[in-house]
């Protein structure tokens, strides 16, 4: 990959450069605006950014990953965000995408940290194992760990791609023997935005980027640091099969009369309640459709833990302590049971024990009567 | 105890206001509120099947459970706060004193009670007007799973809710990892009241039947029934925890 020229080309540029019209142009930024939640003005402001920024230097790492965040994006629906945000938002590294390898790579990418101090995106896909020193992901003979630093410490804001990043997904299940670790517990001091999902919405990923991109801002985050415009509702708040749990219709299993008539899958598992993403608005490729529509219970992908949070396929609490396979009902009914059965032991003993007791206060009872 | 059949012999009881109007009518209301909000929840997490023909806009049955668990927590959450307040205004027996462990007396007299009444060790009664030190520790207890039922409960309601004050608790799931936890544990939480539940109204059935004092009752009218001697004693502060048969 060649070294970043000193005057770069704006991204409108680089897209009339690349074929597209103004008009092409014009409806991506509307579409970006309409997924940032902006209002009408914004797609001018989106348009405007694109037209006088030069294109962002961005390092994408990939670590402890299954890649779906990357193709989760390079399929984000208009064509242009592959384009602009792929070729001219320069990912001036990324194992996946990029043409260079080996030393060649690794020099592009010190190129960009040495010519971007302080200005550069920083993307992480995967977690970070922090186990044995580390050992468990080690690319061109450093640990993740050692990568993540060195590359955060010029970072000028740090994207968690997905949930391996975010929260550590499936990899820090426990017992978690790689010790994988999300970003945000490495990096202190930095800009971090965390994009949970497995994979998250491309178009949700092109959201972000194009934020950062045009307002040099990050988005607003919530409490956990996640973009607001994507992660504010849960899945179950914009699902089209509200009314069916409101009325109280749920499947009961997959191949049921419910099944068929589209009932609300709550009882098949569906954790839509609990996950908080843009799935039933955005839906995925391209809008086409998205888990529930497809028959399917969320899982909650882009929950913390959301594997060592009970089965998939039931709605089941469970007791800490007694894995996540024992129902928190099952025990419950149990300790119930024994509570009854030491009540009615206690009982009986109660009357073997304080036997003079109580017939004294029968007798006093019984003789007052007798004398009245 | 007296053997003889005379009835100059019986001890007279004395009557004592124990329970004031405001604690009779937080004990009921918490009771109702904890029944509702145990079946509503329970079926919250375990929905029944329903087969029905009608269109899904002409029923309305598994928001009503929500509604009546949402509207039963807010009887239940604001009652506990009442309650508290309580413990710092109303009479003695009500008093937060009788909840917390403060001394050395509070742990000896909770031993004796278990010695007493659980474990059945003496054939005597333990006398005291109000809570025993044991019941009003376990009480002391049931208050935090009050409070952590009311925070993962608003804390799940908070994603609901537009209302400012259920907003107050949207750092709750954030805090122990998300709504997945949340609801674990809070629906865990649930089996301590019921355990709790079928506890308290057997000891309570266990005084009334073996002490004779009317401790059913007490949450009714207010009224406790003492012996002259042990109100006596009581007063003087003389062995005031345990009468001797
Ligand atoms: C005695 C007290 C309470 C008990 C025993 C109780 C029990 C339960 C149970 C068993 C569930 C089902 C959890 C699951 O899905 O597995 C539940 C859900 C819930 N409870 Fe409670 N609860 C209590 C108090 C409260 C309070 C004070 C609030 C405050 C608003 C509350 C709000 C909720 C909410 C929001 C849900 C989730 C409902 C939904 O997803 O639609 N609960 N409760
Ligand atoms: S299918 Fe899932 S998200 Fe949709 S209404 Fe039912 S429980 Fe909620």
């Amino acid at each position: 990959m060649a070294p970043v020229s000193t005057k770069r080309p704006t991204y409108y540029e680089e897209l009339r450069g690349k074929g597209y019209t103004r008009r092409d142009f014009m409806k991506f930024c509307t579409m970006m605006a309409a997924y940032l939640g902006l209002e009408a003005s914004g797609t001018a402001q989106i348009a405007k950014m694109l037209m006088k920024t030069p294109r962002v230097p961005v390092i994408w790492l990939h670590f402890q990953e299954c890649t779906c965040c990357s193709e989760s994006f390079i399929r984000s629906s208009h064509p242009i965000v592959a384009d602009i945000i792929l070729d001219k938002l320069s990912l001036d590294y990324t194992e996946t995408l990029m043409a260079a390898s080996g030393h060649q790579a690794e020099e592009a990418m010190h190129q960009t940290m040495k010519d971007h101090y302080g200005e550069y995106i920083l993307c992480v896909e995967g977690s970070v194992p922090t186990a044995e020193g580390g050992v468990y992901c080690c690319i061109g003979g450093k640990t993740a760990e050692q990568i993540l630093q060195e590359t955060a410490a010029g970072a000028k804001a740090i994207i968690c791609w997905g949930s391996c990043a975010s929260n550590g997904c499936v990899q820090a299940a426990k017992p978690n023997p790689t010790s994988a670790t999300p970003i945000h517990k490495l990096v202190k001091g930095k800009p971090i935005i965390k994009v949970p999902g497995c994979p998250p919405i491309g178009e949700v990923m092109a959201g972000v980027l194009v934020h950062i991109i045009t307002f040099g801002t990050l988005p607003e985050l919530d409490r956990v640091g996640r973009p607001k415009a994507f992660y504010s509702k849960r899945v179950h708040d914009s699902c089209y099969r509200r009314p069916f749990y409101d009325a109280g219709l749920f499947v009961e299993s997959f191949d049921d009369e419910n099944a068929k008539k589209g009932y609300c899958l709550y009882k098949v598992g569906c954790k839509g309640p609990m996950t908080y993403n843009a799935c039933g608005i955005m839906r995925w490729n391209s809008g086409v459709s998205y888990p529930i529509q497809s028959g399917h219970g969320c899982f909650g992908c882009s929950e913390e833990n959301f594997w060592d949070n009970g089965p998939i396929y039931r709605q089941q609490a469970s007791f800490p302590g007694f894995g996540i396979e024992s129902s928190a009902d099952k025990i419950g009914m149990a300790a119930a049971g024994a509570t009854a059965a030491g009540i009615i032991g206690h009982a009986i003993a109660t009357n073997i024990q304080k036997k003079k007791l109580i017939a004294n206060v029968i007798r006093e009872g019984k003789e007052s009567e007798k004398e009245l | 105890m007296t053997t003889t059949t005379s009835s100059a012999d019986y001890k007279k009881l004395r009557r004592v206001f124990v329970w004031e109007l405001p604690v009779r009518v937080y004990h009921w209301l918490n009771a109702l509120a904890i029944v509702v909000l145990c079946a509503t929840g329970y079926l919250i997490g375990n929905p029944p099947a329903l087969m029905s023909q009608s269109e899904a806009s002409f029923r309305y049955l598994f928001g009503t459970i929500r509604f009546l668990h949402f509207a039963a927590a807010y009887i239940f959450f604001f009652n506990f706060l009442f309650r508290l307040y309580w413990g710092f205004v109303g009479n003695k027996y009500a008093s937060w004193k009788n909840f917390i462990p403060t001394n050395k007396e509070f742990f000896q007299e909770m031993w004796e009670v278990l010695k007493i009444d659980i474990l059945l060790k003496k054939e005597r009664e333990h006398m005291s007007v109000g809570h025993n030190a044991l019941a009003g520790f376990i009480y002391f207890l049931t208050f935090i799973a009050f409070l952590v039922q009311c925070v993962t409960g608003f804390g799940l309601y908070a994603a609901m809710s537009t209302w400012w004050f259920a907003e107050l608790f949207v750092w709750v799931a954030d805090w122990v990892g998300g709504d997945f936890t949340l609801r674990n544990i809070h629906h865990v939480a649930m089996w301590f009241f019921i355990v709790f539940a079928i506890i308290h109204v057997y000891l309570v059935f266990y005084h009334d039947y073996v002490e004779g004092r009317g401790e059913i009752s007490s949450m009714g009218g207010g009224w406790k029934f003492i012996e002259e001697e042990a109100f006596e004693k009581q007063r003087e502060g003389v062995d005031a925890y345990t009468n001797t048969d």
